[in-house]
C-alpha cells in the first residue's frame, strides 16, 4: 500500500458501521451492529495520523496502545493487533462493542477536533472477532505454579478480568458466582443484541482452558461467608459483586402487576430467555400490542426500552426528567433506540402509577419539568411545572434508575469497611479492603459505572494480590 | 448437578424429594429455602428445606405441582438430578421459647411449618399443631409433626379425616377453649394465611406467615419478589420469608402472583399435551 500523506488520509471519511436494517431489527434479538469488513476496517485504520503524542490513549482507563495496533490494522496484521490490544485489554470483542467511546478514547483522538474521530472502538471489535473467528483465542502463557489459592467473589467484567490475570501469574483461581451462569451484568443485563451471549461464553471458556474453576450457585456471605473462603485456604479474595440492588421510583402504585426493575425484567428476558417464552419455562410480561414506559435516560434503560419493542410492545417510550443532553446512555444507543421507534418523553417525571381494579398498571401520571440552575453535579437541576400533569396509558413500566449495592457481603463481613451508599472502601492503588488479604473492585467498589473501568480494576487488583502473596510466605 | 436420593409421593400432587446437596444441609436453618433450576431453559423456583441430614450430607424438599415447573419436578425420581439447588436463602425463622407455639400448615404449608416446628420443640415450646387438607390424603406429615409437638390435630375440609372443618376454626376452638397460645406460625394458601391473621388480630397472638411470591435470583437483585408489609416495601427473598402476619398486605400479594397466570397455563397446558404423547406413545410400544 502506497504510504499516504496526511492530508491524504484526512479525506478519507469515518467508515459507517454495516448494521441490521432498523424495520427487521426491532422484532428479533440479533446484534444490530454487524461489524467492519476488512476492507473497512483498513480504510478506517489508514485515517489514524500515528500522532507522535497519542491524546487517544489518555482517554482510554486501562490505556490500550490505540496508536500502535491501528497501525497493525492499516498494515493488514489483524492478529498483531489483537496481541497488541489484549496487552492492556482481556475483553476487546466486549469493550469495542460496549465501552462508552465517544466520551472516552475517541473523545481525545485529534482528529475528532475538526472532523470526525478515528472508530477505535469499532475497530477494536473487528480486531477481537477476527481473531476468535480465525484462530480462536490464543492461550496466553501460563507462569509455573505458585501453590497460592485465590478466591474471586462475582464473575462480571471485573471478577473474570482479575481471574484471567492470576492464573497466568501461577496462583490458582476459583471464581464464584451466585446465578447459575457467568459474566454478570454482561449475560443477565446487556442484552443479545447488544452483546451476544456467544461471545461472552468464548471469553470464559478459554478461562476455563487455562485452568480458572468456576462454582455456580454460590451466593458468598450465604453459602460461605469470606471468612470462611479464607479458613478454607484461600490466601486472598477479590469481591467483584457488582451493583446488585435495583432501585425504585418510592411513588404510588409501584407495586402494581406490570412494574418492574429494569434488574428483573432484563434477567427474565436476557439470563432466563423469556423472549422464547414457552420454548424456555420463564414466562415475562406479554406486551404484544401494549404500551411500555421504562423510567430513566441510561444504557440499561435504552436496553429495557428497544427490548421491549422487540417483545412486540405496541409504544415503548422512554421517560426521563432532564433534557436528551443530560441523557447518560451513549449516543449510539440513543440514536439507535429512535431508530427503532422508541418514543422520548423528556422532561418528565412520574407521579404515581394508577391501576385497575384486579391490580394491573393502566397508565401514569407525568409532571412535566423545566431545568433550573446546575445542581452538584454540573447538570440543571430538573424543577416541576405547577399544573402540568397528564396521565399517559401505558400496561408495563420498567425502573431503570439506577442500582445500589446489594448488602450480602455488607452484612455477613462486618470487618470490611463500607461507605454510607453500601460501596466498599478501597485503597485505590491495591484495591485493598479494611481486611487483611481481602480486595475489592468494579461496581460493588465505584457503584454502577462501566464495564472498562470494572475490567481495570480487576487487573489493578490482579497485580496488588500478586505483591500480596509473593511477601505472605 | 445435585443426585435426587430418594422421591416418594406423600399425597396426590406432594412429592418429597432427598437431595444430595452437603453445604446447604450443613448450613441450613428452619426457615430457609432453596432455588432450582431442574435443566437447561428450566425456570427458577423457590422451595423451602423441609429437612437435612448432615452426615448423609442431603436436604429434603416437598413439593406440590401446581404449575409446568413443580409438575415436571414431580415427574423425576431417585437417580435422576437437578440442574441447580441454590442456598439456604431468606432468613432462619425466629425462634425462641415463646411458651405455647401452635403451627399451623395447609396442604403443602405443612411441610414449610415443619422445620420450623422441629426448631419451637427444641427451643423448649410446648407444641401444637394443625395440619390441614382438603381431604384425608391431603393431610401430609402427620407423623413426623407427632415426633416433634405435643399435639397435633389433622383437619379436612370434608371432614373425612380429623377435625371437620377449616385450619381457622380449629384454631378458633383452642382459643375459645382457653388454651394459652403465644405463638402461632401460618403457612399455605394466601387465604388461609389471611384467615389465621384474621383470627388472632383480635387477640393480639404473636402471629407469623411465610410468603410464598414469585421469585427469580433470590438474593434481593431483581426486587421482583417485593411485597408490602407495614405499608413498606420488602423484598421477600432476603428481608423474609417469615413476616409479622398482622402486618402484611394479602391482597397485593395474591394479585401480584397472579401476574403470569394466562402465560403459565398454556405452558402447563402445553407440557401436559407432551406429558400425554409420551403415554400414548408408550402404550403403542
Ligand atoms: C442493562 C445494563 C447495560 C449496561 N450497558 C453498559 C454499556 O453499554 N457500556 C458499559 O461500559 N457499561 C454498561 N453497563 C455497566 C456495566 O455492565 C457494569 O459497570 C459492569 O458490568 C460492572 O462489572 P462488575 O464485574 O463490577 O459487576 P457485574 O457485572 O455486576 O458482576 C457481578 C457478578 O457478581 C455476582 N454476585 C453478586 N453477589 C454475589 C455474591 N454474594 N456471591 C457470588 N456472586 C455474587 C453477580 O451475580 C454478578 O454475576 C451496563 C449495565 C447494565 C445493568
Ligand atoms: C420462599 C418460598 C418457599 C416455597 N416453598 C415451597 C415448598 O416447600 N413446596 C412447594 O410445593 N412450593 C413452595 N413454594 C411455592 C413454589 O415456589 C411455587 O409453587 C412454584 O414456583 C410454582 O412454579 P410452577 O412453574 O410449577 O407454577 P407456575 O406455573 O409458576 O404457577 C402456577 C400457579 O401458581 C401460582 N403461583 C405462582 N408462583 C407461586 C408461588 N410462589 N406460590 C404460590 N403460587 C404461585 C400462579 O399464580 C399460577 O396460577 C415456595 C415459594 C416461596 C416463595
Ligand atoms: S477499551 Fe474502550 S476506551 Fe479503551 S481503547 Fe478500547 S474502546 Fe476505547
Ligand atoms: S489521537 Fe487519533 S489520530 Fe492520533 S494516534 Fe490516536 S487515534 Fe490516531
Ligand atoms: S427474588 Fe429477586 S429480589 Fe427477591
Amino acid at each position: 500500500m502506497p504510504e499516504l500523506s496526511k492530508k491524504d488520509r484526512m479525506k478519507i471519511p469515518r467508515q459507517p458501521m454495516p448494521e441490521q436494517d432498523s424495520k427487521i431489527r426491532r422484532s428479533n434479538f440479533k446484534e444490530v451492529n454487524l461489524g467492519f469488513t476488512e476492507e473497512l476496517a483498513r480504510l478506517e485504520a489508514l485515517r489514524c495520523l500515528q500522532c507522535p503524542k497519542p491524546v487517544c490513549i489518555e482517554g482510554c482507563p486501562v490505556g490500550v496502545n490505540i496508536k500502535g495496533f491501528i497501525n497493525l490494522v492499516a498494515q493488514g496484521d489483524f492478529l498483531g493487533a489483537a496481541s497488541k490490544i489484549k496487552e492492556d485489554n482481556m475483553l476487546p470483542a466486549i469493550c469495542g462493542r460496549v465501552c462508552p467511546q465517544e466520551e472516552q478514547c475517541e473523545a481525545k483522538c485529534v482528529v475528532g477536533v475538526k472532523g470526525e474521530p478515528i472508530a477505535i472502538g469499532r475497530l477494536e471489535r473487528f480486531v477481537a472477532d477476527y481473531e476468535r473467528e480465525h484462530v480462536g483465542l490464543r492461550a496466553p502463557e501460563i507462569k509455573s505454579k505458585t501453590g497460592k489459592k485465590v478466591a474471586i467473589v462475582g464473575s462480571g467484567p471485573s471478577g473474570l478480568s482479575c481471574a484471567g490475570d492470576l492464573i497466568q501469574m501461577g496462583h490458582d483461581v476459583t471464581v464464584f458466582e451466585a446465578l447459575h451462569e457467568l459474566g454478570g451484568v454482561l449475560v443477565y443485563g446487556i442484552p443479545e443484541f447488544r452483546l451476544p451471549k456467544e461471545i461472552v461464553k468464548t471469553e470464559i471458556d478459554s478461562l476455563k482452558n487455562l485452568g480458572v474453576d468456576f462454582q455456580t450457585n454460590a451466593v458468598i456471605g450465604v453459602t460461605d461467608t469470606i471468612e470462611e473462603l479464607m479458613q478454607n485456604g484461600y490466601d486472598a479474595v477479590f469481591i467483584a459483586v457488582g451493583a446488585g440492588l435495583p432501585h425504585f421510583l418510592n411513588i404510588e402504585g409501584e407495586n402494581l402487576n406490570g412494574v418492574y426493575s429494569s434488574n428483573e425484567f432484563l434477567t427474565r428476558v436476557n439470563l432466563m430467555k423469556a423472549y422464547k417464552f414457552p420454548e424456555y419455562d420463564t414466562p415475562v410480561f406479554n406486551v404484544k400490542d401494549k404500551n411500555v414506559a421504562v423510567f430513566g435516560g441510561g444504557n440499561t434503560a435504552m436496553d429495557a426500552v428497544r427490548t421491549s419493542k422487540r417483545l412486540g410492545a405496541k409504544n415503548a417510550y422512554i421517560i426521563y426528567r432532564r433534557s436528551d443532553i443530560e441523557m447518560p446512555a451513549r449516543k449510539e444507543e440513543i440514536h439507535h433506540a429512535k431508530e427503532e421507534g422508541i418514543e422520548f418523553l423528556l422532561l418528565s417525571n412520574p407521579n404515581k402509577f394508577i391501576g385497575d381494579k384486579d391490580g394491573w398498571l393502566t397508565g401514569v401520571e407525568l409532571i412535566k419539568m423545566e431545568l433550573g440552575e446546575p445542581d452538584s453535579s454540573g447538570r440543571r437541576k430538573p424543577i416541576p411545572i405547577e399544573g402540568s400533569n397528564y396521565i399517559l396509558d401505558i400496561d408495563m413500566a420498567v425502573i431503570a434508575i439506577g442500582n445500589g449495592s446489594n448488602p450480602i457481603i455488607q452484612k455477613t463481613t462486618p470487618e470490611i469497611n463500607f461507605n454510607k451508599w453500601g460501596n466498599i472502601v478501597v485503597d485505590e492503588e491495591t484495591m485493598a479492603t479494611s481486611k487483611k488479604g481481602v480486595f475489592a473492585g468494579g461496581d460493588i467498589v465505584t457503584g454502577g459505572a462501566t464495564v472498562i473501568l470494572a475490567m481495570g480494576a480487576g487487573r489493578k487488583a490482579a497485580k496488588a494480590i500478586n505483591d500480596f502473596l509473593l511477601v505472605t510466605k | 448437578m445435585y443426585k435426587i436420593i430418594n422421591a416418594k409421593f406423600l399425597a396426590p400432587n406432594i412429592k418429597r424429594f432427598v437431595i444430595e446437596a452437603p453445604k446447604i444441609a450443613l448450613k441450613r436453618k428452619a426457615g430457609q429455602f432453596v432455588i432450582i433450576r431442574i435443566k437447561d431453559g428450566g425456570e427458577r423456583i423457590p422451595l423451602t428445606i423441609a429437612d437435612s441430614d448432615t452426615l448423609a450430607g442431603t436436604i429434603t424438599i416437598i413439593v406440590q405441582g401446581i404449575g409446568k415447573t413443580t409438575t415436571e419436578l414431580n415427574t423425576l425420581n431417585s437417580g435422576d438430578a437437578i440442574l441447580d439447588v441454590v442456598g439456604p436463602l431468606g432468613k432462619p425463622s425466629h425462634i425462641e421459647n415463646f411458651g405455647t407455639a401452635i403451627s399451623i400448615g395447609g396442604g403443602v404449608g405443612t411441610a414449610i411449618a415443619y422445620p420450623t416446628a422441629v426448631a419451637l420443640k427444641a427451643a423448649g415450646n410446648h407444641t401444637i399443631s394443625i395440619i390441614g387438607g382438603r381431604s384425608k390424603e391431603f393431610v401430609i406429615l402427620e407423623d413426623e409433626m407427632k415426633k416433634v409437638c405435643d399435639e397435633v390435630y389433622p383437619t379436612t375440609d370434608d371432614g373425612s379425616y380429623g377435625f371437620h372443618g377449616f385450619v381457622t376454626q380449629k384454631l378458633k376452638e383452642l382459643i375459645d377453649s382457653g388454651t394459652k397460645i403465644d405463638f402461632v406460625l401460618a403457612i399455605g394458601p394466601i387465604p388461609m394465611m389471611k384467615a389465621v391473621a384474621d383470627t388472632t388480630r383480635p387477640y393480639g397472638i404473636k402471629t407469623v406467615v411465610s410468603l410464598n411470591p414469585i421469585m427469580v435470583d433470590g438474593t434481593g437483585m431483581c426486587g421482583g419478589c417485593r411485597a408490602t408489609v407495614d405499608n413498606k416495601t420488602v423484598f421477600v427473598c432476603v428481608d423474609g420469608p417469615e413476616f409479622d402476619a398482622h402486618l402484611v398486605d394479602f391482597k397485593t400479594l395474591e394479585r401480584r402472583n397472579k401476574t403470569y397466570r394466562d402465560s403459565e397455563a398454556e405452558s402447563l397446558h402445553d407440557y401436559k399435551c407432551y406429558l400425554d404423547q409420551i403415554f400414548e406413545a408408550n402404550l403403542k410400544n
